[in-house]
C-alpha cells in the first residue's frame, strides 16, 4: 500500500528535509558575511565608525548615526509596548471574561496580522501629518517610534498572555488566601513568576524592532542624521539597505551587506540569550 | 481603593489597543472601500499604478505565494514530522535544527531580501523573478509552518501511536494512516498561517521578485506583489494615494480573513483534543 518499500528510506528523505531547513540560516550568514567581507579590507572595519559621514559615492561609510537612529527606534517602540503588553495580559487573565474577552483577543490576533507596509502606509496617511502639525516635517524619529509600538504591541500581549498562562494557580489561590488584594498579587506574585517568559518574549521583540524596515522606511523620514529632538527625521540601518540597495556597487554594495551582518548577528545573540533564559527558567 | 486605580489602568490600556486597532484597519477600510470598484480587481494599472486596477499584480502575488507554499508544504512538512516523530527531543540533532529555525524566524525580512538576491538571482541566476521571490518567501515562512505543524503533531495523544503499534503497523504506515489524519486541521492552519506571513511581505521582495507592474508572462518574469505595489504607490508615485488605498483594502481584507480562518481552525481543533 504505502509506495516506499523500505522505512529507511522514509526517515532518510525526512531528514534530508530538517538538513535543509536548519542549513537556510546558515546559508543566509554564509552569503551575506561573504559579500560584506570586501568591506573589510576597504574600506576597513572602523570606517564604519570614524568615516566622516555616509555619503556612499565618495567612499565615506559613517554608520553611526544609523546606528543610533535603529537604537533609539527599537528601545522607544519596546519601552512602550512592554507595559501595555502586560497590563493587556492581566485584562486576558484577570479581568476580561465572556464575549468581550472573545473579541478583545480576536481584535489582538488580528491585529498581529496587518503587515507591515499597511502600518506604514497609515502611518504615512494619517500619522505624519498629525506630527507635522507640531512640528515640521512629520515623518521623524517620533513617527517611527509610535508605528513600531503600535506595530509590535500585538505580538508584545500574545506572548505576556502566553507567560501569565504558565504561572501555577496555586500560587495566586495562596496570594489571595494571605489577604493580598488583587493588584498587590498580581503585581508581587504573578508578574514576579512570569518573569523569565516574559523576558524571552520581550527579548525576540526587540529583535523585530530592530529588523523591521518597511514601516520605518515610510515613516522615518530618512535623512541620515544623529536625532537632536524627536521631531527630526532620521534613517534606520534597515532603511538605508532598502533606499540604496538597487543601485549599490562594490564597496557601497559591500557596506550595506555588512550592515545586513550586524542585523543578523544582533539577531542571533538574542535569539541565544533568549534559549539560555528559557533554559534557566526550566531548570529552576 | 488602589485596586480599582489598578483595574481602570486595565481597562484604559486595552480601551486604548482596541481603538488604534479600529483607527488603522478603519481608516484603510472606509478610505479603500469607498472608492473601490470591481474592475480594480481586473484591469491592468496605467500611468504607474496612479490609473487602473492590480490585475496583472493580484496574479503575481498569487504565482508567489504558489512557489511559497509548494517548497513550505514539502520541506516544513518533512521536517516537523522528522523532528516529531522520529527523534528524540533532545538529540543533539533536533536541537540543533530547532535553534536554528528560531533564529531563523527572527531574521529581519530585508535581510532575507539580501540573500534572496544574492543566491537566487545572482548565484542561480533566476534574476529578478517570481520564482526568486516565491522561494526567498518560502525561507521566511518555513520556521512559522514548522512550529505549528509540529504543536499539532505534538497533540496527539501518543496512544494512537501505541496503539498502531500494537496492530503490527510499521512506524510510516501509523504516520500515513494515524498521525497525519488526525494533526490535518493544525497543518492547515499553519499553511494558511504562512500564507499570511507570506502575503504580508514586502522587504524580501523588492530585490528578488522586482518591481514590474506588467502581467507575468512565466515564473523567471519580474512581478510585483501587492504589498510592494503599496509601497511603490505611497512612497515613489505622487498622486497614486488612492490606489495605494484600494491595494492597502484588498490586502488587508485577504489578510483578515486568512488569520481568521487559521485562528478558528487552531480554536477548534484545541477544543477537540481538550
Amino acid at each position: 500500500m504505502f509506495p516506499l518499500s523500505s522505512e529507511n528510506l522514509l526517515v532518510a528523505s525526512l531528514k534530508f528535509c530538517a538538513g535543509v531547513c536548519s542549513g537556510i540560516v546558515f546559508l543566509i550568514i554564509l552569503f551575506v558575511a561573504n559579500e560584506a567581507i570586501p568591506s573589510f579590507t576597504s574600506p576597513g572595519f572602523t570606517a564604519f565608525f570614524t568615516d566622516e559621514a555616509w555619503y556612499p559615492t565618495y567612499n565615506q561609510f559613517n554608520l553611526v548615526p544609523m546606528i543610533i537612529g535603529t537604537l533609539c527606534l527599537a528601545s522607544g517602540a519596546v519601552l512602550l509596548s512592554a507595559p501595555l503588553g502586560i497590563l493587556s495580559a492581566l485584562f486576558c487573565h484577570f479581568y476580561g471574561k465572556g464575549l468581550t474577552l472573545k473579541i478583545y483577543r480576536r481584535i489582538i490576533e488580528l491585529l498581529a496580522g496587518v503587515p507591515s507596509v499597511v502600518f506604514g502606509f497609515w502611518g504615512l496617511m494619517v500619522l505624519v501629518p498629525m506630527i507635522a502639525k507640531i512640528a515640521q516635517p512629520g515623518a521623524s524619529l517620533l513617527a517611527g517610534v509610535l508605528i513600531l509600538f503600535i506595530m509590535i504591541l500585538p505580538t508584545m500581549a500574545l506572548t505576556a498572555d502566553v507567560a501569565l498562562e504558565q504561572v501555577p494557580k496555586s500560587l495566586i489561590q495562596g496570594s489571595y488566601a494571605l489577604g493580598y488584594t488583587k493588584t498587590r498579587t498580581l503585581l508581587s506574585v504573578v508578574l514576579p513568576s512570569a518573569k523569565s517568559g516574559l523576558a524571552v518574549g520581550f527579548i525576540l521583540q526587540v529583535g523585530r524592532a530592530l529588523g523591521e524596515t518597511m514601516a520605518v522606511l515610510m515613516v522615518t523620514g530618512n535623512v541620515v542624521q544623529i536625532p537632536e529632538s524627536v521631531f527630526n527625521p532620521i534613517r534606520a540601518l534597515t532603511s538605508n539597505i532598502a533606499l540604496e540597495m538597487a543601485y549599490a556597487v562594490d564597496h557601497h554594495r559591500s557596506a550595506l551587506f555588512f550592515t545586513g551582518l550586524i542585523l543578523i548577528l544582533v539577531v542571533l545573540a538574542l535569539v541565544l540569550l533568549s534559549h539560555s533564559l528559557q533554559r534557566t527558567a526550566d531548570g529552576r | 481603593m488602589g485596586d480599582k486605580l489598578f483595574s481602570i489602568l486595565v481597562h484604559l490600556s486595552v480601551l486604548v489597543i482596541a481603538l488604534v486597532f479600529f483607527a488603522i484597519v478603519g481608516d484603510v477600510a472606509i478610505k479603500g472601500f469607498t472608492a473601490i470598484q470591481w474592475d480594480f480587481i481586473f484591469t491592468e494599472p496605467s500611468r504607474s499604478g496612479r490609473e487602473g486596477g492590480v490585475g496583472p499584480i493580484l496574479v503575481s502575488t498569487f504565482l508567489l505565494l504558489g512557489i511559497c507554499l509548494s517548497i513550505v508544504i514539502s520541506l516544513g512538512l518533512g521536517t516537523a514530522i522528522y523532528l516529531n516523530e522520529f527523534t528524540f527531543h533532545k538529540s543533539k540533532f533536533s536541537k540543533i535544527i530547532e535553534l536554528s529555525l528560531d533564529i531563523l524566524a527572527g531574521v529581519p525580512s530585508i535581510v532575507f531580501g539580501l540573500f534572496g538576491n544574492v543566491l537566487f538571482c545572482k548565484i542561480l541566476g533566476l534574476g529578478f523573478s517570481i520564482l526568486s521571490g516565491g522561494l526567498t518567501l518560502a525561507c521566511m515562512a518555513l520556521p512559522l509552518f514548522i512550529r505549528t505543524a509540529q504543536s499539532s503533531l505534538r497533540g496527539i495523544p501518543s496512544e494512537y501511536r501505541s496503539g498502531s503499534k500494537a496492530l503490527g503497523f510499521s512506524k510510516a504506515t501509523t504516520l500515513i494512516k494515524v498521525t497525519l489524519p488526525v494533526a490535518i486541521p493544525g497543518i492547515i492552519a499553519g499553511l494558511i498561517l504562512s500564507i499570511g506571513r507570506a502575503m504580508a511581505e514586502t522587504a524580501a521582495l523588492i530585490f528578488t521578485s522586482g518591481y514590474v507592474d506588467r502581467m507575468p508572462s512565466s515564473l523567471l518574469d519580474s512581478g510585483r506583489a501587492l504589498s510592494v505595489h503599496i509601497y511603490d504607490l505611497s512612497m515613489n508615485i505622487s498622486g497614486g494615494d488612492l490606489n495605494a488605498y484600494r491595494s492597502a483594502f484588498l490586502l488587508i481584507i485577504g489578510l483578515l480573513f486568512i488569520n481568521f480562518s487559521a485562528s478558528t481552525i487552531i480554536k477548534k481543533t484545541l477544543r477537540v483534543e481538550n
